[in-house]
């Protein structure tokens, strides 16, 4: 006895069995009405069954586990599943938007493009209501509890599609040495095969092909699709685990070799009213008869025009379901199927077709009519015969998807009207029905041969060949038909071909009277084959349309492109892991434990967590930084400078290196010395500075900002490689290699001398702008004597795994000078008051060292370096470009909004903006507020005042020196 | 001469419904092209149609062809994300982008062709102290501008958009934003149909499937144009052809600053209204809104490299997916539909080039790399007036290729630091 599984479709408990689908699950409960479609909102069952399912899509559970738009064909039932149907109100079976279907003469393709358009302010009204009547599925509301992971696998050899061919390619390549993978969309191995009655399903061949299964150099994975073929073999599947912990898994593949066995899609055939719920494709139907035991109908009529449905017929046949009719457009056919059916007694219509059916939520008749011999005109009356079911097959289509997506081409076969691989353009083969080759015997035949070169090329070996005679049906010709003529005026039929976004022959009819005559015009102007199932069962039809009606050779259209994914690929699974925790790698400093227990608050900075400030007791913000800036000035102040990019240079030409990329001369300094550069694009624009040191004469070490670090360390590289290559110089980046301890203040020489008791730190020895490595307690500590504050400073440099311990020592024997932390806020203040740059804030891609008032650092000998050439440019070279100067608003206590724009005069909107605040601070040196700014000929105007007319009111400032404290350095050069 | 175009209409529809839409015109000719035309516009995408339209429209200059290699729309613009907006930062680039966003603003009706521009506001966010100065700066430049702005802190942004994740836990958490509430999205097919029709019904040759593959130029003067139907003549060619500009370019011996990069989109499957405003953040890479038909649409960055195949790598969309679901969570369970990608043309300083060159009568309009799509009437308007008067609109007078030589640039990379 099959388990029972209990479900509920819109709230109605059902019951299914195990293996079943929600599809199977449902019809065996005789639902036929799943769905609306998107625009006419006609009650639409399922036409297949499997990952082309069109119309049978469901919002699956709820709240945050809640997922829209599944395809029922696709689901496998389990106890307790909650569905919904989509796209009604208030239900499915009494749906108010049906309204639209009475209306569809007045909403024919396109038609938005031509209302809506008054009055003029009312688009939004409007579209307020299309929307909601637009998309089908509701997204989630909350969080999504599941995970989901990212495995990357390399292998020799990847089959994909577990069918016959696949199965059978595994199986000869299985006893190599290669690494296999087989991967399956679906949970069961077989493809086709599975939609055979049983006792077909006994052949030896199948039985030695079910038996395969993981083993040392073979893994099989089901439930998983490849959706996309990238470059260089590279292939993404989606896996779905649907465990607690695990929902679905992205495999990137890198395969030395692809074997594509992806199978086919049945087609449909387009009539009137071909979309009624009851009205499937032959061979899925079968699959429900058979695979999933479903009596799926009582009475059943087969509308074909190839020997394939006749399976179908058969298969119901022997389950005692009446065959009532086999309406076949064909003259007749001599295939060994056809001629069972006959035998068989079953009613044949020849040359005939269905031109109508009737049946609201399921068909009840159809009714079928006499052809003419070119199959373009109806003769005769029409024969009414009743059903309940409707099996169609409009022949095959290979999925041809993956193979184009390889950017493979394509080529046409007029006989079965089908786009078959033609062209490799990466290392694929493709075998079985996705090639166009749909005969069993063909398929060994042809997989046989493919896989033997395949493995000749990897000198491997091949299995045995199948050798026992797999029977031979013999199939006659289709006969392609894509518009099946009507009794009634064409323009008034509704013959779907793109059944979820409600397309009809007629409106691509209309759209190529319309003009719309490229392939893609009209797949953009009906929307045919853009809807979820990405057109796997529409596409061919409408082509086959657009060709009947423009007269166009299909094979001269062109198709569209196929896109990645093949199936739909939920975001949570793109993103695996690397959201919220994994989003981006934080990066911390040796100190960080230390910053978070002295209770510091962070800023990210690049991917940095940075030290901001220090608030204490009950300190807001403004009070923690002033203490901070004013206890560095007075005492000592102590930063965590380690974020800043650092990278070695090495070699011969290190110095020749330096004088290219920065502005200033290099050559003449001295070993022992450190000088500030500034580094420009090739447009001349500052992009980077920071102090460089030269620490014996081929060795130097280079600070960069820490947003720049990455980019700057990629730019050297990029001209070190492609436009240098004859410079003998090597790139570290020691970024997190060595951690900096900046002490800054009055005392910081005097806590020196205790940290390092045995180093003369006299100014003689080591002034301003210089470097010593001085070993303590064992440790070679890279000392310089450099400032970002305008006090005396030394940054000490140590490999980061010493770095928490000294800046602990710091602390200890800083005590007495009241060392204190600051953090990022504080150190903007400091170098603010002293008037030094930050890159990125003084600097916005459109600010040269002149501009910078910095003429000083820009070399005038130097042959060439970065950006030389486009200082001296026209624009360059103006006198009245944007200057950093500094600013202070008239009332001290204003603190101006970084970003405020600046003008010389309020007036009338739009105004006249000659600058704006890079910087603005409250300065408690100062004792008021202070700011910098670049200002359109800033550097003749100090003095001048300006406005910053802000959303509440106006700030009146004046120009000043951007220099605030200490301009003539005797604070830094104590 | 063509005639008139039947206007569009509820009642033209309805009176067309009665003959079962069995007499609706073709939206523009097929015309096989003339042997000379007094003006030949190379590139069927927005920029070129508008180009066109606007060459009829406002210079009566009618006997001009727009040709296109493929079908027209086909290149960016029938596969761009369709934001629009003109919150520009430096002032040449906002009055140009105002420009076109008033004309945006009348667009449908002046068409008699929805293009559904819809204003439901565009949101820049901020996630770091670096961002929100930024982003700062251009609210106030925008405001001083007369441009619509303004700037919502943290609560302002959830109420605006209940759904994104305002979390100050996150990674990189939300700091404020900017918002222009006239700016929006619109259909980016109709909008090259649109302006097709309109240039056709004046006289306009559109001329698809028609690949030009020289450009004939005598004593430094243009002649004309090769193409796959043949030879045809012009003393005024205007290129417009986005991501293959440097290849008609190489044509002529000129080398621009341009990069032809990938850039990658995507949109979910459709749902119902669940977003209603177009969400960017340029710190994390999360560019998303939801289109009429429900689907959410999404841009990637560009790829590092250079290439002329419409198609990235992967590891690109991945870090906005990441990006999305990281911003929003809900979206986790929603699946990627389709994917796709197209080559844009990109300046050093992110900004366009709308100009004349060294070779008298020819015209170049290019380098709008991720951000063009909004431009698209302004540029077509500026552009016209660029090639019917051999000068140009003091709008695009800061966008001629002089300005590599001169240094007069516009950089909105640093400045504005948002791609779309
Ligand atoms: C994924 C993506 C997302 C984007 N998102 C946005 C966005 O959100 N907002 C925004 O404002 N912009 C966006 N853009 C940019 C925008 O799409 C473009 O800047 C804009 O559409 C360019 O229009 P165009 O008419 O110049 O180019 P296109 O539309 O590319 O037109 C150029 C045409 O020239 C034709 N052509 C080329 N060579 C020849 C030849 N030899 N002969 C004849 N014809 C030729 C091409 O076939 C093409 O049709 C995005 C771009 C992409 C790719």
């Amino acid at each position: 006895m099959t388990k029972k599984i209990y479900f509920t479709f819109d709230g109605k408990k059902y019951s299914g069995i195990e293996g079943d689908t929600l599809a199977s699950a449902l019809i065996r409960n005789g639902v036929f009405v799943i769905g609306r479609s998107f625009k006419y909102h006609r009650p639409r069952g399922v036409i297949s069954a499997g990952c082309e399912e069109p119309n049978g899509i469901v919002q699956l559970e709820t709240g945050n586990i809640t997922e829209p738009n599944v395809r029922a064909t696709e689901i496998e039932l389990y106890e307790g599943l909650k569905a919904f149907s989509q796209n009604n109100w208030p239900n499915v079976n009494f749906d108010i938007g049906s309204i639209n279907d009475l209306l569809s003469r007045f909403i024919p393709a396109g038609f938005y493009y031509k209302t809506f358009m008054w009055p003029k302010k009312f688009w939004e009204k409007y579209e307020f209501f299309i929307r909601k009547a637009a998309g089908l599925g509701k997204s989630p509301t909350a969080d999504d509890p599941d995970k989901y992971e990212h495995f990357h696998y390399h292998c020799d050899l990847l089959i994909i599609g577990g069918g016959a061919s696949g199965l059978y390619a595994a199986k000869l390549a299985k006893n190599s040495n290669l690494k296999i993978l087989l991967i399956e969309q679906n949970s069961q191995l077989g493809g086709e095969h599975l939609s055979k009655q049983n006792s077909d399903k006994d052949s030896p061949l199948f039985k030695k092909l079910e038996k395969l299964n993981n083993s040392s150099n073979l893994k099989i994975l089901k439930n998983t699709t490849v959706f996309a073929y990238m470059h260089s073999n590279y292939l993404l599947a989606s896996q779905k685990i649907n465990k607690k912990n695990l929902r679905q898994v992205i495999w990137k593949i890198r395969a030395k070799k692809v074997v594509l066995a992806t199978g086919s899609i049945e087609r449909f055939l387009t009539f009137n009213n071909n979309d009624r719920p009851g009205i499937i494709l032959a061979n899925s139907a079968r699959k429900y008869i058979n695979y999933y035991s479903n009596k799926i109908g009582k009475e059943i009529v087969i509308f074909t025009n190839n020997d394939s449905a006749y399976k179908t017929a058969l298969d119901f046949h022997l389950k005692n379901v009446i065959v009532k009719a086999i309406v076949d457009v064909r003259k007749g056919s001599d295939g060994d199927l056809v001629k069972k059916a006959k035998e068989l007694g079953i009613k044949i219509f020849f040359n005939s077709a269905i031109i109508n059916t009737e049946g609201r939520k399921r068909i009840n008749k159809v009714f079928i009519s006499k052809l003419d011999g070119n199959f373009k005109k109806l003769i005769g009356n029409p024969e009414k015969i009743l059903c309940d079911l409707l099996c169609v097959s409009g022949g095959w289509t290979p999925n041809v998807n993956l193979f184009s997506q390889s950017r493979g081409k394509l080529v046409y076969r007029e006989s079965d009207a089908t786009f078959i691989p033609n062209k490799s353009f990466q290392e694929e083969i493709s075998i079985g029905s996705c090639n166009g080759t749909f005969n069993l015997d063909e398929i060994l035949e042809e997989t046989y041969d493919k896989m033997k070169k395949l493995l000749d090329g990897f000198g491997e070996k091949i299995d045995e060949k199948y050798k026992e005679n797999t029977e031979k049906i013999f199939q006659d010709k289709m006969q392609h038909i894509w518009i099946v003529p009507t009794n009634k005026n064409f323009s008034k039929t509704k013959m779907f071909v793109d059944f979820q976004n409600d397309v009809t022959a007629k409106d691509i009819k209309l759209a190529l009277q319309e003009g719309y005559k490229s392939i893609e015009h009209i797949k953009r102007y009906t929307t045919t084959g853009m809807a979820t199932d990405q057109g796997k069962i529409s596409n061919i039809n409408a082509q086959g349309i657009i060709s009947d009606l423009s007269g166009v050779p299909i094979n001269e259209l062109g198709t569209t492109t196929f896109r990645l994914p093949y199936t739909p690929v939920s975001f949570g699974a793109m993103a695996g892991r690397n959201i919220k925790e994994f989003f981006d790698v934080e990066r911390t400093t040796p100190m960080h434990q230390w910053h978070i227990n002295h209770g510091a608050k962070f800023e990210d900075v690049g991917q940095w967590k940075r030290a901001w400030y220090y608030p204490k007791d009950n300190e807001d913000m403004s009070q923690a930084v002033n203490r901070e800036v004013a206890a560095t000035r007075r005492g000592i102040g102590i930063l965590d400078a380690s974020t800043l990019g650092k990278i070695d240079i090495k070699g011969k030409d290190s110095s020749e290196f330096l004088n290219r990329v920065y502005t200033n001369s290099w050559s003449k300094l001295a070993v022992e010395k450190c000088r500030y550069g500034l580094m420009l694009g090739d447009d001349g624009m500052v992009i980077d500075d920071g102090v460089t040191t030269r620490i014996s004469e081929n060795h130097y070490i280079m600070t960069t900002t820490t947003g720049g670090a990455a980019s700057v360390m990629s730019k050297l590289e990029d001209w070190l490689q492609t436009e240098w290559p004859d410079l003998k110089v090597y790139l570290t980046s020691v970024t997190e290699q060595f951690a900096t301890i900046s002490l800054n203040g009055p005392f910081a020489n005097d806590l020196m001398k205790k940290l390092y008791p045995n180093f003369d730190f006299s100014k003689e020895n080591f002034p301003h702008m210089s470097f010593k490595a001085v070993e303590s307690d064992g440790i070679v500590c890279r000392i310089m004597r450099i400032s970002f504050t305008g006090e005396m400073c030394y940054e000490i440099n140590v490999p980061s795994s010493y770095a928490k311990d000294l800046w602990e020592k710091c602390f200890k024997l800083g005590k007495e000078y009241n060392i204190t932390p600051y953090g990022t806020e504080a150190m903007h203040v400091l170098r603010a008051e002293k008037g030094f740059i930050i890159v990125g804030q003084e600097t916005d891609g459109s600010v040269t060292p002149i501009d910078l008032d910095m003429n000083w650092i820009v070399s005038k000998n130097k042959y060439d370096f970065i950006g030389k050439r486009a200082l001296s440019r026209s624009d360059t070279i103006k006198e009245d470009r944007k200057q950093l100067v500094g600013i202070l608003t008239k009332d001290p206590n204003e603190i101006l909004e970084e970003g405020a724009q600046l003008v010389e005069s309020i007036s009338a909107l739009p105004m006249t903006m000659v600058g704006h605040i890079t910087s603005s601070y409250y300065s408690p040196n100062l004792g008021r507020s202070i700011a910098l700014a670049l200002v359109r000929g800033g550097l003749k105007k100090k003095g001048g005042k300006l406005f910053a007319p802000m959303p509440k009111k106006t700030i009146e400032v004046k120009i000043t020196d951007p220099v605030f404290i200490d301009p003539s350095n005797n604070r830094l050069t104590a | 001469m063509h005639k008139k175009p039947k206007k569009y209409s509820v009642f033209s529809l309805i009176r067309n419904a009665v003959s079962y839409h069995e007499n609706w015109q073709p939206v523009w000719r097929s015309p096989e092209p003339k042997k000379e035309y007094d003006a030949i516009i190379i590139g069927g995408g927005g920029h070129g149609l508008t180009t066109a339209y606007y060459l009829a429209k406002n210079h009566g200059l009618t006997n001009i062809a727009v040709i296109e290699k493929g079908w027209i729309g086909g290149g960016n613009t029938g596969r761009n994300t369709t934001i629009i907006r003109s919150n520009y930062l430096w002032d040449q680039s906002a009055a140009l982008y105002e420009h076109a966003l008033k004309l945006w603003e009348g667009m449908s009706q002046e068409l008699n062709y929805n293009v559904m521009f819809s204003q439901r506001g565009v949101m820049n966010v901020a996630h770091n102290l670096h961002d929100v100065r930024e982003l700062k700066r251009r609210w106030h430049a925008n405001r001083l501008n007369d441009i619509d702005c303004e700037w919502l802190n943290r609560e302002q942004v959830k109420e605006f958009c209940p759904i994104i994740n305002t979390s100050p836990n996150i990674r990189y958490p939300v700091m404020g934003a900017t918002l222009q509430r006239r700016a929006g999205t619109a259909r980016h097919d109709a909008v090259a149909w649109g302006y097709a029709r309109g240039a056709d019904a004046m006289g306009v040759d559109i001329i698809q499937n028609c690949e030009v593959t020289n450009i004939n130029v005598k004593n430094g003067q243009v002649t004309g144009i090769e193409s796959t139907k043949g030879s045809i003549n012009s003393k005024r060619v205007g290129v417009v052809t986005a991501g293959h500009t440097s290849v008609i370019a190489n044509m002529v011996g000129i080398r621009l600053p341009l990069e032809s990069r990938p850039l990658q989109a995507l949109v979910s499957e459709p749902v119902k209204p669940v977003i209603d405003t177009v969400v960017m953040s340029n710190t994390i890479h999360a560019y998303v809104s939801q289109s009429d038909k429900g689907e959410l649409v999404i841009g990637a960055g560009t790829d590092g490299y250079t290439s002329y195949s419409q198609r990235g790598g992967f590891n690109i969309v991945e870090d906005t997916i990441n990006a999305v679901v990281e911003l929003f969570p809900l979206f986790s369970r929603m699946k990627m539909l389709r994917h796709w990608g197209g080559i844009v043309d990109i300046c050093p300083d992110a900004s366009p080039i709308v100009s004349k060159t060294h070779i008298k009568g020819l015209y170049f309009n290019c380098g709008w790399g991720t951000g063009g799509f909004k431009a698209t009437p302004g540029s077509g308007w500026v552009f016209a007036h660029t090639i019917a008067n051999d000068e140009p609109h003091k709008l695009n007078a800061p966008f001629t290729i002089n300005r590599f030589s001169s240094g007069e640039l516009v950089d909105e990379h640093g400045a504005a630091a948002v791609a779309h």
